[in-house]
């Protein structure tokens, strides 16, 4: 009996605009046996996707199979007619795609989108089909599954809309699941309910499953065998055990090195005090703020609540919790693209008006901004040198020569070579349109530099890079820098303090190191505890914790009476966590904890 | 925001709109020189004569007294007489009774036209949409872009010089009395009717092709390709509801246009319409008239569009079914 997927010799290529073909996929083999997780790893680029979706015989616009064969139980998917390959689809290989989000249709019901391929396929009547799609809606562990079905993906979290396109694939029982990056747009502590949830349902329902993905943590916990490949080819292949703990090829070791370790103390960049003057370089004091203007000038939906941070010359301050926490919005505040309806900010020393509008020119040079899609960020139509030229006229009158030469220290200031001045954005990899994002903003010489997200669309090994030219700039600078992620690992590797923020409010800031290490604010320690580790098994030990058991999968909500977390928090108190607003506990050297417990039990570490 | 406050909001603006359109059509017609004594009085106009009649008519009233007396008219259904200039023949005819058959008439082809070129255009757009790049994709791309390139009287020319005068298979103009019934009706409106088809089509295939394939790039589409979901359900029942509202939108311009727009066609055609009716109106400087007209038009575009917007209100599913 052959294996259930065989991929053989695939050659993949893609149309040019000139009409030529280049080479995406180039001779790729490897095959899946019945009931077993094989994960493709790789980087953007790698060509992962497009093997992947080869599995279903399908190709994205503008590529196009070329050799080799896509073997499904020894008939090859590739060669067939297209009503054959429709027949197949849904029924013998699924697919589930990075983003549920997308992947719903916004004007159908989730009922009808889950059963719709078995129905389609006649394997199933639609109640057959809602049966069984009740029975996995329960096994994903999803809330209140006999109505679920009747409802619209709108109405749904993205943790569970992400299980639900579980569910859509499974319910026609293939025998192939083809998982696209299904956990990497998601949240940490999202991530690890989810990965479970797979897993369990995987093994459950007995499909093998191709994994794609580039994160190796992940991979880790989930596959049975890894492909690792590079630039369409395969380097590696094996028992994940062995690619993990014993990578025999350089390219794979090199991927492993780029992997961050779980967030602790002690990782931290020694920033210089040099920098440091009197005042700090920017300061948040008791802002709130939020979206839509009610009569009495607060927010109809308040995000930010009396929000506190001071970043000192030179220094980082890292800002972490989860999407919709309002990490974001502190940012468009400090920049004045939101103006607060509560508080101030001052920067050295001095208060900033709220709105970007009222600010004057120098204020606005002080401060920049760096988005965190540099694909959106940076005009398609203008060149590098008309992208950094631009604040150079702006702020500092530049031109001609002098601005020519300020263009090119800049492009050597974030490691590009000179000549990309003269190219367009799209010309440039993803790395290196960041690097030009990042000069764009150091093009005005500022003196606190807001990064929201920057690296967070990056592959592993790019965005280490970058972290690398933000602490050298730092070093020689000293710009501060505003550091947002919803990536522990990566602030705890460059920030030297960190704002723990949970629906809008503050629950934990202070050094890296202190902050990392015990005592802990509960949601620090769950945002801690859901970074996945590079070790087969660890998903299993952290979903028998205490604290995990308490905190995932629920929903955030934005309160005014009581501690929001208090309903995710594993040591709440009744009665009072819920109804009064948690006390400030200062620990001694900047280290505060937003928690109703007392500073004596933090102390002693009870928890 | 839930269902009922989006369509109350949009309600209230379209009422807001019409209030704010008024206003500009009575500012617009009173900045004209000469008022409607002037032209009663013509020749004859004296300063005493024309102070008298002026009074006798309330145009001595400050402006916004006068703007509240002829809204309140109006929406009373008293649209006033006609007041136009020397020679027109029609002084003192109630401009209702002058109005109300060419408004029929105006209807009578926008109807004809819609009925047929709405279901047509979107079909063969949506045709298009589900095989782009094929022959027919490209064929309609290119008579569509072609057409409406093509400015309407020329269309209407060609229509006349080949059908009219070549073939001699129709009138060349479409004159009618109002008693025509059956296929002498039929023959009288298919010039006009035929060259706002072409006309109305080539704008509502064009939209519908690309909000369709604009739709049909979405991941949801792919998604449906691969749970194997056949080509037709994926356009009929993936595609097609999402693109609801743009659709709507261009469709309801569209039928503004044919009830507004199209003088040029009433024109060349010699057909009764209510657009050329302004055009005389103007030309006899009968304001009353003028401002009438201006006012049907005028709603017609903001009913048509508040019709639009409340029908991709009703197909939004966050606003349909909120969290």
């Amino acid at each position: 009996m052959p294996a259930l997927l065989e991929v053989d010799g695939l050659t993949i290529k893609a149309h040019k605009d000139n009409g030529g073909l280049v080479p995406i996929v180039k001779g790729v083999s490897f095959t899946i046996e019945r009931g077993e997780v094989v994960a493709l790893i790789g980087e953007s680029g790698s060509g992962k996707t497009t093997i992947a979706l080869s599995a279903l015989g399908y190709s994205k616009p503008g590529l196009a199979f070329t050799g080799g064969e896509v073997r499904l139980e020894g008939r090859d998917v590739l060669s067939i007619p297209p009503d054959d390959k429709r027949a197949m689809r849904g029924r013998h290989v699924a697919y589930l795609a990075q983003s549920a989000a997308a992947t719903f249709n916004p004007a159908l019901t989730i009922g009808e989108q889950v059963t719709e391929s078995p129905v389609l396929h006649g394997q199933m009547t639609r109640e057959e089909s809602q049966e069984r799609a009740k029975a996995l809606y329960r096994a994903l562990e999803l809330p209140d599954p006999d109505r679920l079905g009747r409802r619209y993906p709108h109405q749904v979290s993205g943790g569970q809309l992400q299980r639900l396109m579980a569910a859509m694939a499974l319910c026609g029982k293939p025998d192939l699941l083809i998982l696209d990056e299904p956990t990497t747009a998601l949240d940490v502590t999202t991530q690890i309910e989810v990965l479970k949830a797979f897993k369990s349902v995987i093994k459950h329902e007995g499909a093998a499953a191709l994994y794609v993905t580039h994160d190796l943590s992940v991979v880790a916990q989930i596959a049975d065998r890894i492909v690792v490949l590079y630039a369409g080819e395969v380097l590696e292949h094996g028992e994940a055990d062995q690619v993990i703990n014993n990578p025999s090829h350089d390219y794979t070791r090199r991927l492993m090195a780029a992997v961050r370790p779980p967030p602790a103390a002690g990782q931290g960049d020694t920033a210089l005090a040099d920098h440091v003057r009197e005042s700090p370089a920017i300061e948040v004091k008791g802002v709130s703020a939020g979206y839509g203007r009610q009569r009495d000038g607060s927010a109809v939906v308040k995000v930010l609540r009396d929000v506190n941070l001071v970043v000192q010359r030179g220094h980082t301050v890292g800002i972490i919790g989860e999407s919709g926490c309002g990490k974001s919005t502190l940012a468009r505040v400090m920049s004045g693209l939101l103006p607060a309806t509560e508080g101030e900010i001052l920067l050295d020393g001095a208060p900033l008006r709220p709105s970007l509008r009222q600010r004057n020119r120098s204020e606005l040079q002080r401060i920049q901004f760096v988005f965190q899609m540099a694909d959106v960020a940076l005009n398609p139509r203008q060149r590098i040198d008309g992208i950094l030229g631009r604040p150079l006229e702006f702020y500092f009158g530049l031109r001609g020569k002098e601005k020519r030469r300020r263009v090119s220290a800049l492009l050597e200031m974030v490691e590009l070579p000179a000549e990309f001045a003269g190219r367009y954005p799209e010309e440039l990899s993803g790395g290196q349109k960041q690097r030009v994002n990042l000069a764009r903003a150091l093009a005005a010489s500022p003196e606190v530099l807001l990064c929201d997200e920057v690296i967070s669309a990056l592959d592993t090994i790019v965005g280490a890079n970058i972290i690398e030219l933000l602490k050298r700039l730092r070093r020689q600078s000293g710009v501060s820098f505003v550091f947002i992620s919803h990536d522990l690992s990566t602030v705890a590797s460059f920030a030297d303090d960190i704002v723990v923020l949970y629906a809008g409010r503050v629950v934990e800031q202070g050094p890296t190191d202190r902050v990392l290490s015990p005592p802990y604010h509960p949601y620090t320690r769950l945002l801690i505890a859901s970074v996945p580790e590079l070790r087969i098994g660890w998903l299993e030990e952290t979903m028998e914790s205490r604290v995990a058991q308490a905190g995932l999968d629920r929903i955030v909500t934005m309160t005014d009476t009581g501690c929001p977390f208090f309903d995710r928090c594993s040591i709440g108190v009744k009665g009072l966590c819920d109804q009064e607003t948690p006390p400030v506990r200062h620990l001694g050297g900047r280290h505060a904890i937003e928690c109703h417990r007392s500073e004596a039990e933090f102390l002693e570490g009870t928890f | 925001m839930t269902l009922l406050t989006a369509m109350l909001r949009r309600t209230a603006l379209g009422i807001m709109t019409l209030f704010i359109v008024s206003v500009l059509i009575f500012i617009g017609t009173s900045i004209l020189p000469g008022d409607v004594a002037n032209i009663i009085l013509g020749q004859m106009a004296t300063p005493d004569s024309l102070a008298a009649l002026r009074a006798k008519l309330g145009l001595d009233e400050p402006a916004h007294i006068r703007y509240f007396i002829w809204l309140s008219d109006l929406l009373s259904g008293d649209l006033g007489v006609s007041k136009a200039g020397a020679g027109a023949g029609t002084v003192g005819t109630p401009i209702s009774e002058m109005l109300i058959p060419r408004l029929a008439n105006t209807l009578q082809l926008a109807g004809a036209v819609a009925v047929v070129a709405v279901p047509f255009a979107v079909t063969v757009g949506l045709l298009a949409a589900m095989y782009p790049g094929t022959k027919l994709d490209r064929a309609v791309t290119f008579t569509t872009l072609g057409l409406i390139s093509v400015p309407e009287f020329l269309v209407a020319t060609l229509l006349v010089l080949v059908v009219a005068v070549q073939l001699g298979w129709l009138p060349a103009t479409a004159y009618i009395s109002g008693q025509e019934t059956g296929m002498k009706l039929v023959r009288a409106l298919a010039m006009p009717a035929l060259t706002l088809i072409i006309v109305a089509s080539a704008q509502i295939m064009r939209m519908t092709r690309a909000t369709v394939l604009n739709v049909m790039s979405s991941p949801y589409i792919e998604m449906a390709i691969l749970k194997g979901v056949p080509r037709r359900r994926i356009i009929l029942r993936h595609a097609l509801f999402n693109t609801i509202g743009p659709i709507a939108n261009v469709i309801a311009l569209n039928l503004a246009y044919l009830v507004s727009g199209v003088v040029i066609v009433e024109t060349i055609f010699a057909y009764p319409g209510l657009a050329k009716l302004m055009i005389d109106a103007v030309q006899t400087r009968d304001l009353p008239l003028v401002q009438a007209c201006a006012m049907i038009f005028c709603a017609t575009y903001v009913v048509l569009i508040f019709v639009a917007d409340m029908v991709s209100i009703l197909s939004n599913p966050r606003l349909r079914h909120p969290k």
